[in-house]
């Protein structure tokens, strides 16, 4: 269980990194140059969502990779 | 437990409860009165950018960016003096506001001064509701034998539903009671100003309460934490368990629990387009419903552990949500009903409207249809009038129309769809019902306010808080790109538009659920208090 924890770590990261593509690249940038009301989205993804899922999910990952999680029974 | 512990425990988690659901009470009418205040603090017209803008803030930033910020606050002075002192603080801040709220004069008497102190005090709710509920569930879990703290700290769990249908009861009376002029003149500031009454009752009992006896008793030893944020979050040790929380616990039940109550109501209001009063009906009872099982999955974490209780709660709504919300939107579908046709009616009429700074003429257009199965149908067209013409919007150069539909549905279509709401209510108990009890025993007392109510308030204020306004725009964003297809003469893009939305809670759920199964290790009680 414990090597699955940590390779899983690398997919955590991975999927940081994803949510931030898709949410800034993807959504955030085509929102904001659409302007309007799709402005508020926008902001919601790039200030709130984006750092907020990216970092945990990064760190976490990070921490899985370096066996923080692993059991140590 | 003895008759007179057990008597004296239930006294604590009833003063400890109702002052919860009070906040979650003054916390919702102001979601609940959404429309009716922005018409007083936010009104639109010319220039109304501004007040849009602070309107989006006041109901945003309230229940998303603000809360985990009154987590850490209020969780680091409950740390630090105590779990009671800081419990009583966020009550009265609470209460505070939301009476002040109900005092402040319309935008039209005191200008701009208006929307920006319904923005200041709707933070402050915001942070009470942040340092609130960490408080109690810390303090009753404190109270409470081991064997027994997923039962205790469930009724704590059932005050957020309470504090909702409490205020839709409560707005449902003064409707009741007032004419539909005087609840929009001042009949809304009722709910509001009822609170005070409930906070002073609430402040009365709790007055009398005692400081928890694990943490008094920590005190007493020199055990309390002196930096309760540098050892939540500085220290690598403890921050990997809060991560733990967010990701593996917390993110997926803040996304299950807000799908259920509010994107299922925001779901059967703005893309089925049923009648606000039969929404509010059916969510009364689909809530009133669910609530007794956050006491039964509580007890029952006790007994099997809270774990796959909240593992199984999240996995059924992944794979349920998208039938469910096929099934809910076809029962108020009318190309699925028969339509008695020679009782249908149209009326195109020409209607003043003190809006219309154009002429004050509007052009409405009214359709009714009524169906075999008692289901009616209204659909109402109402065009702009600019010097007698249909004004041309500026963006896209077509006619600008307002289309409001309208489905009344039938007794039983209302029925099948509280028992869809029930059943996602069993998801919400599932994954809510324990974690109370779950997040106290993952952190030591000394820092267990500050280090439990962080992730509880961002899983549910930022990852579920947001999720009706993601899920709605995931909709609106394909149903949009229908229309260009169907303009274009090309085949729809997305098969059912009316589904995107719950990618969301899907795919947080998902993620929530691997952690949750492969890293939490389903031992309860992992801190020896």
């Amino acid at each position: 269980m414990n090597a699955i924890k940590r390779i899983l770590g690398i997919v955590w990261i991975l999927i940081g990194l994803v949510a931030v593509y898709y949410l800034i690249v993807n959504q955030a940038i085509m929102l904001w140059n659409k302007g309007g009301e799709n402005v508020i989205p926008a902001i919601i993804y790039t200030v709130i969502l984006c750092p907020m899922i990216a970092g945990a999910l990064g760190t976490f990952g990070l921490y899985s990779l370096q066996g923080e999680f692993d059991d140590k029974d | 437990m003895s008759e007179s512990k057990k008597s004296s425990m239930f006294s604590i988690i009833g003063a400890s409860s109702v002052g919860t659901m009070i906040e979650w009470y003054d916390f919702y009418i102001f979601g609940s009165l959404a429309t009716i205040i922005s018409t007083k603090f936010f009104p639109a017209g010319p220039g109304s950018e501004t007040l849009s803008f602070l309107s989006t803030l006041a109901t945003f930033a309230a229940g998303f960016v603000v809360r985990p910020f009154g987590a850490l606050f209020f969780g680091r002075l409950g740390d630090l003096i105590g779990r009671k002192y800081t419990f009583m603080v966020t009550l009265l801040l609470m209460g505070g506001a939301t009476f002040t709220i109900g005092c402040i004069p319309a935008y039209e008497t005191i200008g701009v001064a208006a929307p920006l102190l319904v923005l200041l005090l709707r933070l402050l709710q915001g942070l009470a509701l942040g340092g609130e509920y960490g408080g109690a569930a810390t303090y009753v879990a404190e109270h409470s034998p081991t064997n027994e703290r997923g039962y205790m700290t469930s009724w704590i769990q059932i005050t957020a539903t309470a504090g909702l249908i409490v205020s839709l009861i409560v707005i449902a009376l003064t409707k009741t009671v007032l004419s539909k002029e005087d609840f929009d003149a001042f009949g809304w500031r009722i709910p509001f100003l009822a609170s005070i009454f409930m906070v002073g009752i609430s402040y009365i009992i709790r007055r009398n309460m005692h400081e928890s006896p694990l943490f008094s008793k920590a005190k007493a030893d020199g055990k309390t934490s002196t930096n309760p944020l540098k050892e939540s979050f500085g220290n690598k040790l403890n921050f990997k368990y809060v991560l733990l929380a967010l990701l593996g616990v917390t993110m997926g039940q803040g996304v299950v629990w807000y799908t259920g109550q509010f994107y299922a109501m925001s779901f059967i209001e703005k893309i089925m387009n049923v009648p606000k009063e039969q929404v509010d009906n059916i969510m009364i009872w689909g809530l009133c419903l669910g609530t007794p099982f956050f006491v039964v999955f509580g007890w029952l974490s006790d007994r099997i552990g809270r774990k796959w209780i909240m593992m199984a709660g999240m996995l059924v709504a992944i794979l349920s949500y998208r039938t469910i919300y096929t099934k809910m939107y076809e029962t108020a579908d009318i190309k699925n009903k028969t339509e008695i046709v020679e009782k249908a009616t149209s009326v195109a009429e020409l209607k003043e409207n003190a809006k219309n700074k154009n002429g004050g003429v509007d052009s409405v257009y009214t359709v009714t249809k009524v169906f075999t199965d008692g289901t009616t149908y209204k659909e109402v067209k109402t065009k702009t009038l600019k010097n007698g013409a249909v004004e041309i919007s500026d963006k896209d150069g077509k006619p600008v129309i307002e289309t409001k539909k309208t489905v009344t549905i039938n007794d039983t279509d209302k029925w099948t769809l509280t028992w869809l709401v029930f059943i996602q209510m069993l998801f919400v108990t599932m994954v809510y019902g324990p974690v109370a009890a779950f997040l106290v025993e993952m952190f030591p007392i000394k820092i267990r306010y500050t280090s439990m109510s962080l992730p509880y308030h961002i899983g549910n204020g930022i990852f579920g808080g947001l999720l009706p306004a993601i899920a709605t725009f995931l909709v609106s964003n394909a149903t949009k790109l229908n229309t260009v297809a169907a303009e274009a003469g090309l085949p729809k893009v997305v098969e059912k538009p009316y589904l995107e939305g719950l990618w969301y809670p899907i795919i947080l759920a998902g993620i929530c659920f691997v952690i949750g199964t492969i890293y939490l290790d389903g031992k309860d009680n992992k801190v020896n208090d």
